[in-house]
């Protein structure tokens, strides 16, 4: 082996770090520890100068081990390891040390300590360097397709996104025909534009030759990774198997039935979405209606906000009063929830039309008879009984029981309520934190046509970026079982959240190392010490905990 | 990479115009990145934490400012603003004006010894300026591209470039890499771009004309704005929760929504994130101090979001934050400088008042300064409010053929939203150069 020539970079990150650490002292320490053979203070290492000396570091010292002791390897890491790559070094023989994060910025009022802790951090970071190994990152094929499950008007958009790009989209629905929820509404606010219009879509989807539909059908079993899914179908009753290289759900919601809910009958007293089919039939004849919103949403049992009810609600009480100037309406709330521009001037025009809204509290709910709603009126503070010939519950959004199912085929998570869990909330809202699976529509929460056509293009770009390249690159850390200590016992195959670990043919359990994320869990819960992260392993672990004891602990 | 590839032009380095950035990028497009401000990071850049899961806004951002800078792909143009767009057959010719940095990109590694050195004071922006930066600065600490830029109208030199003397210069003597350059001049050059993507984002609204509240008036009344960046570690009063008055920390907070929004003599619509913001606030202000106690004046609560009204939930009940619906008609102060709030109380339509320490307006969101501008010169329609019109059926299309809109200058909008559309307009404009070029 040759020897080991470690190379320290200590970043004084301007201020942020060089304000609360003694640089000078931490690099004169650091001179003094095993196989390190050149030093260097940077104001930013992650600099052009930084990098440029980084570079030079390893090239005139023969490094063959580079640590820079700085933030956090959660945003700079990759630019180090790309340096090393350039520089014809293994990129995983590049060790980060946190000095700001895990010094600087939480020891503010102790310097002393700070530099201390700074010093012990390193020293720990370089007896793991000396026991790195080179890994490689490999590459897997992609397919340039996409399943989508779900033929509402998010699943559609995605797809005609795709398919325009030139790439392959197969839809798999579960109902008669494409179209979802929007196939029972009636017209769409703000404009009243009929939703047969936007379910032109439609008509284009089932003429383009790069989607192919499959309805009256389900998921059975889906296998594989990014880039290769092996996707098997049930279409009446029979099986379907192909390949495609990502997956978007786009499963849509139900709409809560309100049985038991205020004499919820189907008849006088029924559902928005009823109250649309009325409509559509050309079946309404009603004078005297009252609305109820938040029937059975923001309560203990479903705590939270649909979003949707209140504008369905207003678009449907403007349309009575269109053609029935005389009709009564009174729409009972909690909060009108019209967030947005053209939102707030709905709400306004519906009551300039004499559309009444009135509140009541959560805690003294509206209750129903035979011929009246009595409310409790809080600005009157007396109960107020209403004759009604209609009442119309605006009931939420809620996820399909079939989400669970299908969760646990994708290795994706639900949330309490059912919907699916997006990667982050704020900055990845279509994706899975398992690649090559992303998920749009109301499925996930629930959203408007508009909201639910962004995300379907929204996760459509997702799967661009991934179908658009011939290949996925795939990190190198991954898990690695001991054939010779391994007895098979399987536990680790149950603990594996990727589905990463399987029986190959000789009924070994092995590592599929490109569905492993490296996250441990196998190797901390094998009770014959069979299985080793790489970069990770017990070795290079062991030897940081070893250093950090040789130190002079700080408390 | 490919010498053919297709062009993008990004107009605007928010988190919408970010996103969009690097899902080009990805999918292989060219993408020119247009900035005004030295850095990108836009609004976001400037948020404390983001709900609901009170993660830090700049923690979760710095990784995608990097990798925007680092994508081979992307070409970030800060200081950089549009002023001509011409349509040709299939795509666009863009002109644009580089305003001058002074600071030569290549050389500069943002090691602060020039902003040391600089005599000159400017109020700062990035801080809602609440205090002063000098004439040559680093957008904020975190801001990409990492280099300085000098403020033309505050540079001692700059100003008397014209006298026979030398005026000050120290930044141009203290730097070893010879950054500084006086020399350079503003300039317009022209991009060709097959697609365009406007993510131009959104302005505070400004309370000054609302005189009933006192902002600018009352020491005490601050915007929302201004408190994201108080409460924030890195802001001007280093995350400390203190009055401008008597720098007191106050033990009393109220937040008054609808500030310019969902008022007919000012914006008419709801500006939708305010509600929950004001939550946020009033979290964070009591993990800041636990003897803190937050009242949130409000006509109707608006949770519609992920998670949202279990936040609300959590503000109640684990922060005793108070939710009064209420609407303010105006603020008066006692001779301490607390400010006292008048207000119809609109569950009991009785008209009370209430005294507290400090006051936080939040402010409605308005399109950008120049959004109608731009507009016309991009010959794209605005709807009544100066948004970008999109429709139901294609919420991230403009009316221009091959010109996309995301994020908040298609009307007030929370990040998630804004991501979602930003990278629908990402697929909506590779849909379009296929369509176009295929």
């Amino acid at each position: 082996m040759d020897e080991i020539r470690i190379g320290v970079f200590v970043c004084h990150c301007g201020t942020n770090i060089a304000g609360f650490v003694d640089i000078a002292s931490v690099e004169e320490y650091v001179k003094t520890l095993p196989h390190v053979v050149f030093t260097q203070r940077n104001l930013y290492t992650c600099s052009e100068t930084g990098l440029l000396a980084i570079k030079n570091g390893i090239e005139e010292n023969k490094l063959n081990r580079v640590i820079v002791a700085a933030c956090t390897p959660r945003t700079h890491e990759p630019l180090f390891r790309g340096i090393c790559s350039e520089m014809g070094l293994n990129p995983y023989f590049f060790e980060f040390v946190n000095i700001r994060e895990q010094c600087s910025w939480v020891h503010q009022k102790d310097r002393e300590k700070a530099t201390l802790k700074a010093r012990d951090l390193i020293r720990m970071g370089v007896a793991r360097a000396a026991l790195l190994e080179p890994l490689e990152k490999f590459q897997i094929d992609v397919k340039p397709s996409t399943l989508i499950i779900g033929g509402g008007i998010s699943g559609m958009t995605a797809a005609s996104n795709l398919a325009n790009q030139g790439f392959e989209a197969i839809i798999v629905e579960k109902d008669i025909e494409l179209g979802g929820q929007l196939r029972h509404h009636h017209k769409l606010y703000p404009g009243n534009m009929d939703s047969q219009e936007i379910l032109s879509i439609i008509e284009e989807i089932l003429k383009n030759p790069k989607i192919i539909v499959h309805t009256s059908s389900k998921i059975k079993d889906i296998d594989g990774y990014i880039g290769n899914f092996d996707i098997t179908i049930l279409k009446d009753e029979e099986e379907i198997k192909f390949g495609v290289g990502t997956i978007i759900v786009a499963t849509g919601t139900d709409l809560l039935k309100p049985k038991g809910l205020y004499n919820y009958d189907g008849k006088k007293v029924i559902t928005q979405k009823e109250l649309e089919l009325l409509f559509k039939k050309d079946q309404f004849n009603f004078k005297n209606i009252v609305m109820i919103q938040c029937v059975g949403s923001r309560n203990k049992e479903r705590p939270y906000c649909s979003s949707i009810c209140c504008m369905t609600a207003m678009k449907n009480a403007r349309y009575i009063k269109e053609k029935n100037p005389d009709a009564e309406i009174i729409i009972l709330n909690r909060d009108i929830y019209t967030s947005g521009t053209y939102q707030e001037t709905y709400y306004r025009d519906a009551r300039k039309m004499g559309i009444i809204f009135s509140r009541y509290n959560e805690s003294k709910l509206p209750k129903v008879s035979e011929e009246s709603v009595i409310y409790f009126n809080e600005s009157m503070k007396e109960e107020i009984e209403i004759k009604y010939d209609l009442v119309v519950l605006s009931t939420p959004l809620i996820s399909y029981g079939e989400s669970k199912e299908l969760s646990k085929m994708l290795k994706v998570p639900i949330d309490e309520f059912g919907f699916f869990l997006e990667a982050h909330v704020k900055l990845r809202p279509v994706d899975f934190s398992n690649d090559g699976i992303f998920v749009c529509g109301t499925c996930k929460w629930p959203a408007n046509v508009p909201e639910s056509i962004s995300q379907g293009y929204a996760a459509a770009s997702r799967v661009t970026r991934i179908i658009s390249k011939d290949s996925f690159t795939v990190e190198g850390a991954t898990a690695w079982i001991d054939q010779d200590k391994c007895v098979t016992c399987e536990i680790c195959l149950k603990k594996c959240a990727y589905k990463a670990i399987t029986r190959d043919e000789e009924e070994r359990v092995i590592v599929r190392t490109v569905l492993c994320k490296g996250c441990g869990v196998c190797a901390t819960t094998c009770p014959q010490h069979a299985i080793e992260i790489r970069h990770y392993t017990d070795n290079q672990v062991e030897s940081q905990i070893t250093a950090l004891l040789e130190g002079d602990l700080v408390e | 990479m490919n010498q053919n590839a297709k062009k993008v032009m990004v107009i605007g380095g928010g988190i919408a115009g970010i996103q969009s950035s690097l899902d080009l990028g990805d999918m292989g497009y060219k993408v020119a990145l247009i900035e005004q401000e030295p850095c990108i990071g836009g609004r976001m850049a400037q948020l404390d934490k983001t709900l609901p899961t009170n993660d830090c806004s700049i923690c979760i951002l710095a990784p995608k400012l990097s990798d925007c800078f680092r994508h081979p792909n992307i070409k970030i143009h800060s200081l950089t603003q549009v002023q001509k767009i011409s349509k040709k057959e299939q795509g666009f010719t863009v002109t644009l004006l580089r305003k001058a940095r002074f600071v030569n990109e290549d050389l500069c590694i943002n090691c602060g010894l020039c902003v040391e050195k600089c005599p000159s004071k400017v109020l700062d922006t990035f801080e809602m300026k609440m205090n002063k930066r000098k004439a040559i600065y680093l957008y904020y600490l975190q801001g990409v591209p990492a280099i300085m830029a000098i403020d033309k109208e505050k540079c001692l030199y700059l100003k008397n470039k014209n006298k026979e003397k030398r005026v000050c210069g120290f930044c141009e003597d203290v730097c070893q890499h010879n950054a500084i350059d006086f020399t350079q001049t503003d300039t317009n050059y022209t991009l060709e771009s097959d697609a365009i993507i406007l993510a131009v984002g959104s302005n505070q609204y400004d309370p000054t004309p609302l005189y009933a509240y006192g902002y600018k008036k009352y020491k005490n009344v601050i915007t929302g704005l201004e408190y994201e960046r108080m409460i924030s570690a890195s802001g001007p009063t280093e995350g400390h929760i203190t009055r401008l008055s008597d720098k007191k920390h106050p033990k009393t907070i109220a937040f008054v929504q609808c500030v310019g929004s969902r008022d007919v003599n000012t914006n008419p619509y709801c500006s939708s994130i305010c509600c929950t913001y004001s939550t946020k606030h009033a979290i964070l202000s009591r993990e800041h101090d636990e003897e803190i106690q937050s009242s949130i004046f409000y006509i109707d609560l608006r949770a519609g979001g992920k998670g949202f009204q279990k936040y609300i939930e959590r503000a109640k009940n684990e922060y005793g934050v108070k939710y009064i619906r209420g609407k303010i008609a105006e603020i008066k102060i006692d001779e301490n400088e607390n400010p006292i709030l008048f207000y119809e109380d609109l569950d009991t339509f009785d008209v009370k008042s209430k005294k507290v320490e400090f006051v936080i307006l939040a402010c409605a969101m308005i399109p950008t300064k120049n959004s109608d501008k731009l507009a016309k010169v991009l010959g794209i329609e605005l709807d009544e409010f100066n948004f970008v019109k999109s429709s139901i059926d294609s919420p991230v299309n403009t009316n221009v053929p091959g010109i996309f809109a995301c994020g908040a200058c298609l009307g007030p909008q929370d990040i998630p939203h804004s991501v979602i559309n930003a990278s629908g307009a990402a697929a909506k404009a590779s849909e379009y150069i296929s369509r176009t070029k295929r």
